[in-house]
């Protein structure tokens, strides 16, 4: 499936789509990381947890849940919540 | 620091900033200053720290805005850099406890002379953490992180500074690689003797905000603990309340922050101790009256130098405004150098960074216009 990937990251992909392989969303991340070592950790904690400003969209839906299942040609939309100054 | 290192040494002062990191190279005269940066501009470095046992390992506390935390690491001088393959990161949840994540890594120590690939690192909330293999995987290190007690001493989110509770001023016995310190904003100061298979709390004599318990471990708040290189059984600590020696074996810390001018006090965040001198320390005395403005009481910074273990203080502020300066420095930002004659270095707040030659007669403003400044440290390149 194709990943939106949010540009605070592309410092990891170089682009801001990728093609990455699961059946869940959790899957996916596992497939992302896999390609793009440490992309991982910086989306969703050590206990398994999206972080605070990290949003995730399928079909126009949020995604809070890493075990929602995905088709294998849908698009997952990986967004940052930009906040601060 | 050998007398050779000294007449060759360059010098670089590693400026980490909540939106990326500076280096500014100088030779030993340190006369002119060469700025190499932004390097991660945007990014949040808590901590920039070049390895002592090489002259060429720097590792980088990154987080960029939300996303999360990461070790970077160069052996060029930042050429170029490497992401940790695993950085700083809790366990599960074991003994009934909260399971906890790392918001940022805080602070990073070279090991000790003879494991010339470790390292430690301080985090927020506060975690212990150790690498083996020079900053690239990251394991939680002893047992305080999951330890029922510790994690009582560490207090709640409410209890720590405003952008989380911290584990800091991680300190290696430069005599023995077991003997370990570490302090906690808020939670005390710590010490190991067998590598961190134990570690007792060392806040005797230190004090707590008024009508709190000081024999309680969690409400005792210290901001930086330096161990003197000339003298390892000597301490000096600035404290959220005073500023404070240590004699070892001893384990009752001296307020010596009492003499202090009154009308400026002993608030602060950094203490700096002299390379060669364990006499001499440095602090940069903020304004803790009140509501804690932690600027520069009066609008007039200066740092205040001790010579004789803090019987008395000196006033040092040549070279800076004269007033309406409200500067505030945090407890990472400021640091000596180990040349014959040391240098001091400080960084703001408000962006500015300055240096002074002569061991802080003498001030002078080394870069303005960068963003807050979290830490400076002095680094030799081999």
């Amino acid at each position: 499936m194709r990943v939106l990937i949010p540009s605070a990251l592309h410092s990891y992909t170089t682009q801001s789509w990728v093609e990455a392989e699961g059946n869940t969303v959790r899957e996916v991340f596992d497939d992302l990381e896999r390609q793009f070592p440490g992309i991982r950790f910086r989306m969703i904690d050590e206990q398994g947890r999206i972080r605070r400003h990290i949003r995730l969209f399928h079909q126009r839906e949020m995604v809070f849940d890493l075990a929602t299942p995905l088709p294998a040609d849908g698009e997952l939309l990986i967004v940052q919540a930009l906040s601060g100054g | 620091m050998s007398t050779q290192e000294t007449k060759q040494g360059q010098l670089v002062l590693l400026v980490a900033t909540r939106k990326g990191a500076w280096l500014y190279h100088t030779d030993a005269t340190r006369h002119s200053w060469r700025v190499d940066g932004p390097h991660f501009l945007g990014q949040i470095i808590h901590h920039l720290v070049l390895d002592p046992r090489d002259g060429r390992t720097l590792l980088a506390a990154a987080k960029t805005g939300h996303l999360g935390p990461t070790i970077f690491r160069s052996t060029n001088l930042g050429k170029t850099w490497q992401e940790a393959a695993k950085p700083p990161a809790f366990g599960p949840a074991v003994n009934g406890l909260a399971a906890s994540a790392v918001d940022h890594t805080f602070w990073l120590t070279p090991g000790h002379a003879d494991e010339p690939e470790v390292w430690y690192a301080g985090t927020s909330p506060q975690g212990l953490f150790r690498s083996e293999d020079g900053g690239m995987n990251w394991a939680p290190f002893s047992y305080v992180n999951d330890d029922p007690q510790y994690r009582q001493w560490f207090g709640t989110v409410q209890d720590g500074t405003p952008d989380g509770p911290k584990l800091h001023s991680i300190i290696v016995d430069p005599r023995d690689a077991q003997h370990l310190y570490f302090a906690m904003s808020g939670g005390g100061v710590h010490e190991s003797l067998d590598g961190g298979q134990s570690f007792t709390p060392l806040v005797d004599g230190m004090e707590v905000v008024e009508g709190f318990d000081p024999t309680d471990v969690s409400f005792h708040d210290p901001h930086r603990v330096s161990l003197c290189p000339s003298n390892p059984d000597r301490l000096y600590q600035q404290n959220h309340c005073g500023i404070y020696r240590l004699e070892r074996p001893g384990r009752r810390w001296t307020r010596i922050g009492r003499n202090m001018p009154k009308e400026v006090g002993d608030i602060g965040f950094p203490i700096v101790v002299h390379p060669h001198d364990d006499n001499t320390a440095w602090v940069f005395p903020m304004d803790g009256t009140e509501v804690w403005p932690r600027t520069s009481p009066g609008g007039h910074p200066a740092v205040y130098a001790t010579h004789d273990g803090g019987e008395t203080w000196q006033r040092h502020s040549n070279g800076m405004p004269a007033e309406q300066a409200w500067w505030t420095v945090k407890r990472q930002a400021m640091a000596a150098d180990r040349q014959a004659t040391v240098g001091l270095y400080f960084g703001t707040t408000s962006g500015e960074l300055w240096k002074s030659s002569d061991e802080g007669q003498q001030w002078e403003c080394l870069a303005r216009h960068l963003p807050e400044i979290y830490s400076v440290e002095v680094g030799y390149p081999r």
